[in-house]
């Protein structure tokens, strides 16, 4: 095929790829788009094809790997539950990564392959390229590693401070630089794998030293790195559709990544640096003793059915306790009452952007009955019940009023202006920024200690009494 | 004396003529210098002395600015599909594990094309049904 009409058919795919982000603006048109999607990855798997012309044997071993990976994907997609997509992403990111610095290796090896010239004497210029991206996306890999073992629980979500780490970070960065250097004096395969070595201990250092509060930054900021290897591939082999995609998914990740940050407060800097929640802050002992009010099912099932407006801020929490679907029961059963009833979400709330959204989805929560905080947090003043689940440093009054909290300046939910305020919560401990939350000693707040779904589904019982 | 003296003039003209010779050999070389300068020039200006990386580097910047205001018009409701489906887009880096599956001659390259291959599979397929699986629970309230 004619590489005009190869380059051509990759802007095609590079430009059904933007309108798949474009549909997402909207959920009627969001499913329109992820067809777009598809077809511009199969217009770019075919033209590849095409262009490649392999023998039988490659063909064959083409065929053997799609249908590997791909059977293994769907099968993933189809079985993973809502609540584990945060894990899921953050190990879908770390096999771009890899693959990443895979395809810079091949084309080290052979570098013929991909029109870059000959071994010994590849193009400096594609080998600045080339150990760009592969230098980010071994970075990609471990670090998305560290980040699904610790938002999958089998890794402690404390921040890993090791001493002198920012001195070792900066070291190794400038390493990587003379290394880049000395790849494009000497080509040497060596070297190359020297650059993926350190890459890879870069990543699990950049990533150890963030606490689990803020793996939502942590997970978008890794969307954007792959995004940004994905570019330096796409440079290195002159391909449209992976420069156009590169740049969309790292500007993406980029922008998801300030949008958690400003949720939360922080500049990108102070997340990276780490170090964040984990340990419990010692400001609950004050030496005052304060009093909280608890309340049973059948207290809250009696404030909620004489409540004519009750507003609903899910939290990681529910995630934990899958007790979105109890939660959508609980909605039913109080609009059959004629409650009215609505959802806020803050920006950070669960693991990653949007999380909460997505398991109330899956619970068929309407989503326009789903806000966002700036849409919705002048109505609390309104409502009779806000029904806490899950959630907590978003709705701690100390990030409004406490200059000396440190998490004040923080956009929060005002659970604490609604008439009454039901928190469920397991127990009396502070939330993952280790901080205590003033608003469980405010006198409108009443707290339902218990599991996050057993303590609703026990309303949803009182309530058809 | 005069035979001597008019041979030394013949050889100074000799010279003289030698000198412009010279010179006008080397300004024609200037003019051939001047009109290569000139065809350089004219190609830059159609765009075949510009370095294609340059063509790649402004489709990145633009692509860049698309991305940055399309994203900003997607609906924070929808950021967990928009991850998921930038994870499966950016597996489009299967095109390198494709061009070296199919044609490279070493076994080592087609081994590491091989497994980039499988994973960006994973990527793609898992990216794509899992945006599709959460897409399709996005429902509107029942009239």
């Amino acid at each position: 095929m004619a590489h005009n009409l190869a380059a051509f058919l990759y802007l095609v795919s590079g430009i059904l790829f933007i309108l798949a982000l474009r549909g997402l603006s909207h959920p009627t048109t969001s499913r329109r788009g992820n067809t777009y999607g598809m077809i511009g990855m199969a217009i770019a798997i075919g033209t590849t094809l095409i262009l490649a012309s392999p023998g039988f044997g490659g063909l064959v071993l083409i065929l053997v790997g799609l249908a590997m990976g791909g059977g293994a994907g769907a099968y993933i997609a189809q079985r993973i539950p809502m609540t584990a997509m945060p894990q899921l992403v953050a190990a879908f990111h770390s096999l771009v990564g890899l693959a990443a610095v895979l395809v810079a290796a091949a084309a080290i090896y052979t570098p013929s392959s991909f029109g870059i010239g000959e071994v010994g004497s590849i193009h400096a210029q594609a080998l600045i390229e080339m150990s760009l991206g592969v230098a980010i996306g071994a970075i990609t890999f471990t670090g998305s590693i560290i980040a699904f073992l610790k938002l999958d629980g089998r890794m402690s979500g404390k921040p890993i401070m090791l001493p002198g780490r920012h001195a070792l970070n900066a070291g190794l960065g400038l390493a990587l630089v003379v290394l880049v250097v000395v790849l494009v004096a000497t080509e040497s395969h060596f070297v190359f794998w020297l650059i993926v070595a350190l890459s890879l201990l870069l990543g699990v250092l950049i990533i150890i030293p963030i606490g689990g509060a803020d793996m939502p930054v942590v997970v978008s900021m890794l969307n954007s790195y792959s995004g940004w290897a994905a570019a330096g591939i796409g440079f290195t082999l002159g391909n449209l559709a992976l420069i156009i995609t590169g740049a969309l998914v790292g500007s993406s990740g980029a922008i998801l990544s300030y949008i958690m940050c400003k949720g939360m407060n922080r500049s990108f800097i102070s997340v990276i640096l780490g170090g964040f929640g984990g340990e419990t802050a010692a400001a609950a002992d004050d030496g005052i003793e304060r009093t909280v009010k608890q309340g049973s099912a059948d207290d809250a099932a009696f404030l909620m059915q004489n409540a004519s407006k009750v507003i609903i801020v899910p939290g990681y929490g529910m995630a934990v306790a899958q007790a979105q679907h109890a939660l959508r029961e609980l909605a039913d059963t109080l609009k059959e009452a004629g409650v009215e009833v609505s959802y806020a979400i803050h920006p950070v709330a669960g693991r990653m952007p949007g999380h909460m959204n997505v398991l109330l989805a899956e619970a068929n929560v309407p989503y326009d009955e789903v806000f966002e905080l700036e849409d919705i947090n002048s109505a609390f003043a309104q409502a009779d019940v806000a029904y806490v689940i899950g959630a907590n440093d978003v709705t701690n009054p100390a990030a409004r009023d406490d200059p000396s909290s440190p998490i004040y300046g923080m956009p929060i939910l005002d659970v604490d202006k609604a008439k009454t305020c039901l928190f469920v919560k397991r127990s009396l401990g502070s939330g993952y920024a280790g901080i205590d939350n003033t608003l469980f000693y405010k006198d409108g707040t009443m707290m339902l200690l218990g599991d996050a779904k057993k303590m609703t589904e026990e309303i949803v019982k009182a309530m058809e009494h | 004396m005069a035979e001597t003296a008019l041979d030394r003039a013949m050889e100074s003209l000799e010279t003289a003529i030698e000198g412009v010779r010279e010179a006008a050999s080397e300004l024609s070389q200037n003019a051939e210098a001047v009109g290569d300068a000139a065809a350089a020039a004219a190609q830059g200006v159609s765009g075949g002395a510009i370095d294609p990386f340059i063509f790649r580097f402004a489709i990145f910047v633009l692509a860049i600015f698309v991305g940055y205001y399309v994203v900003w018009s997607v609906t924070p409701a929808l950021h967990t599909p928009l991850m998921a489906v930038t994870n499966a887009i950016s597996s489009v880096i299967v095109v390198g594990a494709l061009l070296a599956v199919g044609i490279s001659a070493s076994g080592l390259a087609t081994g590491f094309g091989f497994v980039a291959l499988v994973l960006a599979s994973v990527n793609i397929f898992g990216g794509f049904l899992v945006t599709q699986r959460m897409l399709a629970m996005y429902k509107k309230k029942e009239k």
